[in-house]
């Protein structure tokens, strides 16, 4: 029981970190369409953000987080100018690639600069009490907490602003959008804003938990919170919470109950039963087709 | 000094010109085959290269494999997978297993052709079981279907201690050899252009422009998928076993998602629909990967940026949906021609 | 009788977008379907040609039940069909347009095809041929290895129609086919889909708005409003219908 608790902690520590990273992935997809391969990437270097804010400034956590979020954010909205703005009339397979065209070019940027693992310093002081034999660390409980504030932060936005109405408008229909006297652009970048943000914070939560960071380590994870996108349904932004959560549930109970190898065998087999009985994932709604 | 820039265009422009004769010329291409099947037998025999760029022929012809068969699904069927290297993996180890463990040595040189079918083969069966959903689902959850296949392939391997588990099967003979590469590079263009110009292959075009109007039309929606899944990965398979015996040693991390990226960049690079954008995109990739070394890591940095300034100035790529002339079968590039003389004839007999 | 749609009615969600339609088409007759927007015309030409499946009822072609066939099964059953929006293979060649639609109808199979054996040339050879004679008709032959997105609208519109022969059908089902042409252009249309009837011995259904084209060339309509069937019988008739007039125009209109 106590066991099962711990686990369930664990679950919900991975999952939030998940489910942010997946905000990103259906944030750019639901106004775009598009799926931006490079987010997993921009999490990696959220994490080598707060590993240079921590080292080199010796910043405390939340100046720390902020600069992670706020330099992912700017690389993110720079990222969409340069490259994908051009591509928006494009096939939508072109930018496709153009995404991971970008991811790929992050990782070996930040590579050239980072050819061995760094080690992230401690930011928080980290005290582990236990209570009925569950030991409940600082760290975990402020990584949870931080992520369901970050979320309940990015739903108000969504439902309440007029930046997050704008944005609804634009998944529903980009054409009719700039006729109602919409910026387009603006919008468009604020989406990518807030989405790279949320996955730049998710870096700097995993740094502080697995505190040994590599230009590469976006990738799986990466991967990992699409494939959480789409369970919770592309596009939809609760959706993308409730896969991150479920994936993260999933990893860790497979852990916990068979050799950590079979770890990625069981979350993506899960995966696929779940797409064939749900095609459209969790919340997710087909669109329909017009004959 | 003030002509010669303009005397530098002029030579592109003629350079070009000739580019334009030697790939529109048909007869040309049958003497090319000839040629290079000496060359591909010459070369290793009295050691006309050395052996780096030996491999490095190698590993083009392979990457040929691969792109030409991935373009199948991602180009001409407008799909987005991102599973090859799965298929490949199984290719591979397949063809390993069978080489380092079943086939006496002394056999294996002279069952090589063998072995790479197997490994195709047993690629081109579990591409039945991705091939499957595809029949409902389509674009982005395809896309991911595809990507857990490549996990779960992985996996499976590594969970598998009797053919090494994560460290992989080392000591692979070293078989690939130039003229089985140009061989196996030549079967996989002739059959997969075959496949393209036939009915079938209409029908994967017609997926691609408009699915439902295609299965309107009477194209078997069910029929040309599976085919055209298990024939792509029949080929990544054979590329795989290829590339098995001259890497030498496999393992599962040699066929991860960053081997799938690199695929796609090829196909992407070369162009959707056209098979002579697969060579190029092969060709270009790896040899400018080679040519680029030097630069050390900035090469991989370098790269991906030629990739975003292509996708953004040719989102098509190089030869996005246009094809050499080499590669149409006659009957086919002069349809309409031949129909008219025949009519010509017809009518000037008529009156 | 060639064609027998029995108490067709669909369900979206909870909403009936066609409710109890029945139709007798015998060989060779042009009936029209007619309604306001949304009444459930291109539904059931959607439910006809497989691409919705009905919820309850039965469609027959020569006794063949349909319901719960692939749209591909139907047409190689011989029903063919044109978009209210064009949809034709926009980068594809118009002879190949013309020749996928040949499919079911290719007699060779795919090992024959990949490595180009037995009846694969002469094969390829006959579809090329066919498909040729087919665009000349249309008088498309010379725009034959164009890309079909770049033809003009009017000969988009026509090569649908010739791809949608291309299958070989009894039946062709015409969705909208005067939609965005001029009174001149209509004129031609009428005389076209006249000829292409006697010419390829068809059967007919026309969805259509332009009154002029459905009162002058069919023989039969079926007037549909919010997926029920309001009227039928011959043009005649339902343009005396008061029924008819009142779903068209409101109380005292006119055709």
């Amino acid at each position: 029981m106590t066991y099962l608790f711990q686990q369930v902690l664990n679950a919900l520590q991975l999952g939030s970190i998940y489910a942010l990273i997946a905000l990103g992935y259906t944030m750019v997809y639901g106004i775009l369409t598009m799926i931006n391969f490079a987010h997993g990437d921009l999490f990696m270097l959220g994490a080598f953000f707060c590993f240079l804010a921590a080292t080199f400034l010796h910043l405390p956590f939340i100046p720390t987080l902020l600069i992670a979020m706020i330099g992912v954010a700017i690389v993110g909205v720079l990222i969409e100018r340069f490259a994908y703005k051009p591509l928006r009339q494009a096939p939508r397979v072109s930018a496709i690639i153009t995404a991971l065209g970008v991811g790929i070019f992050l990782e070996n940027f930040t590579l050239v600069f980072a050819p061995y693992p760094q080690s992230v310093p401690t930011l928080i002081k980290n005290t582990t009490w236990v209570i009925g034999g569950v030991s409940i660390s600082s760290l975990q409980l402020i990584i949870i907490a931080l992520s369901i504030v970050l979320m309940i932060l990015l739903d108000f936005i969504v439902r309440k602003t007029m930046v997050g109405m704008a944005m609804r408008a634009i998944s529903w229909d980009k054409a009719i959008v700039p006729l109602m006297g919409i910026p387009l652009d603006l919008v468009i970048s604020a989406t990518f804003a807030l989405g790279t943000s949320l996955g730049g914070a998710a870096g700097v939560m995993y740094a502080l938990a697995f505190p040994v960071i590599d230009p590469y380590m976006g990738v799986l994870i990466g991967w990992k919170a699409f494939i959480a996108a789409v369970v919770g349904g592309i596009g939809n932004i609760r959706g993308a919470m409730i896969g991150g959560f479920i994936l993260g549930g999933v990893e860790i109970l497979v852990a916990a109950f068979l050799p950590s190898t079979y770890r990625d065998f069981v979350a993506f087999t899960l995966l696929l039963v779940l797409l064939i009985f749900r095609p459209y994932g969790i919340l997710g709604k087909p669109r329909p087709q017009k004959v | 000094m003030t002509n010669q820039p303009s005397s530098i265009k002029n030579w592109i422009e003629r350079l070009g010109a000739l580019w334009e004769k030697i790939v529109s010329n048909r007869k040309l291409l049958p003497i090319l085959l000839v040629v290079g099947l000496l060359f591909s037998f010459a070369i290793p025999q009295f050691g006309l290269l050395n052996q780096y760029v030996v491999l490095i022929m190698i590993y083009v012809g392979i990457n040929i494999i691969l792109s030409t068969s991935l373009n199948l699904i991602n180009g001409y069927m407008g799909e987005f997978s991102v599973g090859h290297a799965g298929f490949m993996a199984v290719g591979a180890y397949v063809s390993a297993i069978l080489t380092t463990k079943v086939i006496p040595a002394n056999l294996a040189p002279w069952l090589f052709p063998l072995v790479v079918i197997a490994g195709g083969v047993g690629a081109g069966l579990i591409g039945i079981l991705v091939a499957v959903p595809s029949f409902k689902t389509r674009g982005d959850y395809l896309a991911i279907v595809t990507l857990a296949f490549l996990m779960i392939v992985k996996s499976v391997i590594e969970n598998i201690e009797a053919i090494g588990g994560p460290r992989g099967i080392p000591g692979v003979t070293l078989l690939t050899t130039l003229p089985w590469t140009f061989i196996w590079v030549v079967i996989t263009v002739w059959v997969i252009r075959n496949f393209v110009y036939s009915n079938f292959g209409r029908g994967v075009l017609s997926i691609r422009e408009d699915e439902i109007a295609s299965d309107l039309m009477s194209v078997n929606s069910r029929q040309v998928k599976m085919l055209a899944f298990v024939i792509s990965s029949f080929f990544a398979g054979v590329a795989g076993a290829l590339f098995a015996h001259v890497l030498q040693f496999i393992s599962p991390r040699v066929f991860d998602i960053v081997k799938s990226t690199d695929i796609l960049i090829m196909v992407y690079l070369g162009g959707i629909g056209s098979i002579a954008g697969s060579i190029l995109g092969a060709v270009i990739f790896t040899i400018l990967l080679e040519v680029l070394r030097p630069l050390g890591m900035w090469r991989m940095v370098l790269m991906p940026l030629v990739l975003v300034i292509l996708m953004i100035y040719r989102p098509r790529g190089i030869m996005g949906l246009r094809e050499f002339r080499w590669f149409v079968p006659g009957y086919d590039l002069f349809a309409s021609k031949i129909w008219r003389k025949k009519k010509e004839a017809k009518d000037a007999s008529a009156s | 009788m060639l064609l027998q749609a029995k108490e067709v009615t669909h369900y979206f969600g909870g909403l009936c977008a066609v409710s109890n339609f029945n139709l007798d088409l015998e060989p060779h007759e042009l009936v029209g379907i007619i309604g306001p927007n949304g009444a459930g015309k291109t539904t059931v030409f959607n439910l006809i040609t497989g691409v919705y499946k009905a919820s309850r009822g039965s469609i027959k072609i020569d006794g063949v039940e349909l319901v719960g066939k692939t749209p591909n099964q139907i047409t190689a059953l011989g029903i063919a069909r044109t978009f209210q929006n064009i949809r034709l293979f926009k980068d594809l060649s118009v002879l190949d347009n013309v020749r996928i639609a040949n499919y079911s109808q290719t007699k060779y199979n795919p090992v024959e095809a990949l490595f180009h054996l037995g009846r694969y040339d002469a094969e390829e050879k006959r579809m090329a041929e066919h498909a040729m004679d087919l665009l000349a008709v249309f008088k498309l032959q010379d725009y034959a290895d164009e890309a079909s997105k770049n033809l003009p609208y009017g000969l988009q519109r026509r090569l649908e129609i010739a791809r949608a022969l291309a299958t070989n059908p009894k039946i062709l089902l015409l969705d909208e086919p005067a939609a965005g042409m001029n009174p001149n252009e209509i004129g031609q249309l009428m005389e076209f889909i006249g000829w292409i009837r006697k010419e390829f011995d068809l059967t007919i259904i026309l969805i259509e708005h332009q009154m002029r084209l459905v009162m002058g060339i069919c023989e039969r309509l079926k007037v549909l409003d919010f997926g029920a069937t309001l009227a039928e019988g011959l043009p005649k008739e339902i343009q005396n219908n008061p029924k008819v007039m009142e779903a068209y125009l409101g109380e005292g209109g006119d055709l």
